[in-house]
């Protein structure tokens, strides 16, 4: 009789935790539904055929067949589809190299360095944040100028690796932070020194700072464009996104909206790739980031 | 002091300064770039600011004359107080709808990092071009928004939802809010995780109810994170401008012009290159403020904890 009273509750608990769970990935379902449907769309709409881009929108995948009519036309604006990618390359990974190269001395520098106006000099970079670059731009276009590397990819990279430093400096430094000093007392002892002690010791155990400043570098150089709209003057030197700008304007008044899709998902899914790859360590980072 | 001690005193003296070099040379180059593509920017735009600066043609000093004109200038009022309108709506939407995304995936069970993941994927892809993506799902006639809502039969007419004020307004929220939450979720989350689940646990057992514990225990446990998340959306916010310029391009009735839109326009359309500058040191006057006010609060905060 007991026993047969607490199966039932016991029953009743497992039914209702059931409900509840069937009830949270409805939810979650529902909610993923939304983040993920624009990109859905757009990835299938770039494959309708070019007659159908001018067909009603509805329904928005291909029905006729799978056609790369809208990444064709998408290649007849500006130098071509290819070298602008090959653009966009350039500026991410060079942003990427050189960001991690200088944030990740500057860090190791404020955390484990004693100098006069450490402070004054760390809060000026990190000021650097609060500081809207669209404001400086007519000076920096005037600097880069200066410095013969207007329409450069090499003078925007460099404006991009500036924007990135506050950030980067900050996480590397927190980084450094975590690592406890006797790690670095025994590498001492046991001959590494400066750079080496850096690279060798050091480096492995804040990559997952390195990865969380590379990705960000990765993801605002590929995905900025009005520095880039304003630095480069030269149609052949255009970043993706500066070329969208013009697939967005439009021929004669009419917008080719295949071509806006198919550039939307070329600028989209390289994003999405490096982050699902490297997405541990991007949370891991941020998550650190966000406690300090 | 004594000979002694001076001997006594000196190698550790020299380490010190050996290091004070060292730690110079490892943030040189970060500060020569903050120098030079940052710090005389800076300077330079407030020299600017100062002056009569066409595109082409002399310049000339002019004083003050360029502050005196932007207190006079009625668009900039009233770009200054769109601005401060879309901060406030966006960030707390953003809050509205992150923070609950936040609870809704701190625990760890099945799929719960695949959610994480997906509403995180919007964040990753930048504002340009998600404001390309939504200009098209939002277009009248090729899009997906209004088609949809007319062949559910919802509307009988697909909506210019770009064509006016309220809707273009809203859309453009819906899509900031798309793109942000899983952001600021990731930050909220890091704080709801900072709490010792001891305490949650103790304050179940006191027989807290759920909102209580959310209200005397989550919340002041979070004020930090949520402080730092506040700061991010905030700035971000006063500062935007790809979703106007490339969604509505200011419109309808250039009601859509953000701050950093009409210093846009003064510098590089109108091409009052001085003008601009003064406008542009306004604008970090005003986000300079709000970042002291705000980092003043986190201070205290960290002082209370």
């Amino acid at each position: 009789m007991t026993s047969s009273n607490t199966n039932l509750s016991k029953q009743r608990r497992t039914r209702r935790a059931f409900r509840a769970n069937n009830a949270y990935h409805a939810a979650g379902i529902a909610i993923c539904l939304f983040f993920l449907a624009p990109f859905v769309i757009t990835f299938l709409a770039s494959f309708r055929h070019g007659t159908e881009a001018r067909l009603p929108p509805m329904p928005p995948w291909p029905t006729n067949g799978i056609s790369i009519d809208s990444y064709l036309s998408l290649d007849t604006f500006g130098a071509g589809i290819w070298q602008h990618t090959v653009n966009s390359l350039f500026v991410s990974v060079a942003t990427v190299v050189l960001t991690v190269a200088v944030s990740l001395l500057a860090g190791y520098g404020f955390s484990r360095y004693r100098f006069p106006l450490k402070n004054v000099l760390f809060v000026l970079i990190i000021a650097t944040l609060m500081i809207p670059f669209q404001s400086i731009l007519t000076p920096l276009f005037i600097i880069l100028a200066k410095l013969g590397l207007n329409n450069s990819l090499l003078g925007l990279t460099l404006v991009y690796v500036t924007l990135q430093l506050p950030f980067s400096v900050f996480m590397m430094r927190n980084a450094f932070d975590a690592v406890p000093k006797e790690i670095e007392e025994a590498a001492r002892i046991d001959g590494a020194r400066d750079l080496k002690l850096l690279v060798r010791v050091l480096l492995p155990l804040v990559l997952p700072g390195v990865a969380t400043v590379a990705i960000f570098a990765f993801l605002n150089a590929w995905n900025e464009f009005l520095a880039a709209l304003i630095l480069l003057s030269s149609n052949e030197k255009y970043t993706l996104p500066v070329l969208m700008m013009a697939v967005r304007a439009g021929r004669l008044g009419a917008v080719n909206w295949g071509a806006v899709q198919a550039g939307v998902a070329v600028m989209t899914i390289p994003c999405l790739i490096v982050f699902l790859l490297l997405q541990r360590y991007y949370m891991r980072g941020l998550m650190a980031g966000a406690v300090k | 002091m004594t000979g002694t001690g001076s001997k006594a005193l000196s190698p550790q003296r020299k380490r010190r300064r050996r290091s004070v070099w060292r730690g110079l040379v490892y943030i040189a180059p970060a500060m020569a770039l903050v120098l030079l593509f940052f710090v005389m920017p800076v300077i330079f735009t407030g020299w600017m600011s100062l002056h009569n600066w066409p595109l082409m043609g002399g310049t000339h000093f002019i004083g003050f004359k360029n502050y005196v004109r932007m207190f006079h200038d009625a668009r900039f009022m009233s770009a200054l107080k769109f601005t401060a309108y879309y901060t406030v709506i966006v960030t707390i939407a953003i809050f509205a709808v992150a923070f609950p995304l936040a609870i809704f995936v701190e625990k760890q069970r099945r799929f719960v990092g695949a959610y994480r993941t997906i509403i995180f994927l919007p964040v990753v892809v930048g504002l340009a071009t998600a404001s390309l993506l939504w200009v098209w799902l939002a277009n009248v006639d090729s899009g997906f928004i209004g088609p949809a809502l007319k062949a559910l039969g919802l509307l009988d007419k697909s909506p210019n939802l770009l064509a006016r004020f309220d809707s273009a307004f809203l859309t453009i929220i819906i899509m900031v809010v798309w793109k942000i939450a899983g952001f600021t979720m990731i930050i909220l989350l890091t704080g709801l995780q900072a709490i010792p689940a001891e305490l949650t646990e103790a304050a179940r057992i006191d027989g807290a109810g759920r909102w209580q514990r959310f209200r005397h225990l989550t919340l002041p446990l979070m004020r930090k994170t949520i402080a730092l998340a506040l700061i991010i959306s905030v700035t971000g916010s006063i500062l935007a401008f790809d979703q106007f310029y490339i969604m509505t391009s200011g419109g309808p009735q250039n009601r859509m012009i953000s701050v950093v839109y009409y210093i846009f326009n003064q510098s590089f359309v109108s091409f009052n290159l001085g003008y601009g500058a003064a406008l542009s040191i306004a604008l970090l006057a005003i986000l300079v403020a709000i970042s002291i006010i705000q980092l003043w609060l986190l201070r205290v905060v960290e002082e209370r904890l």
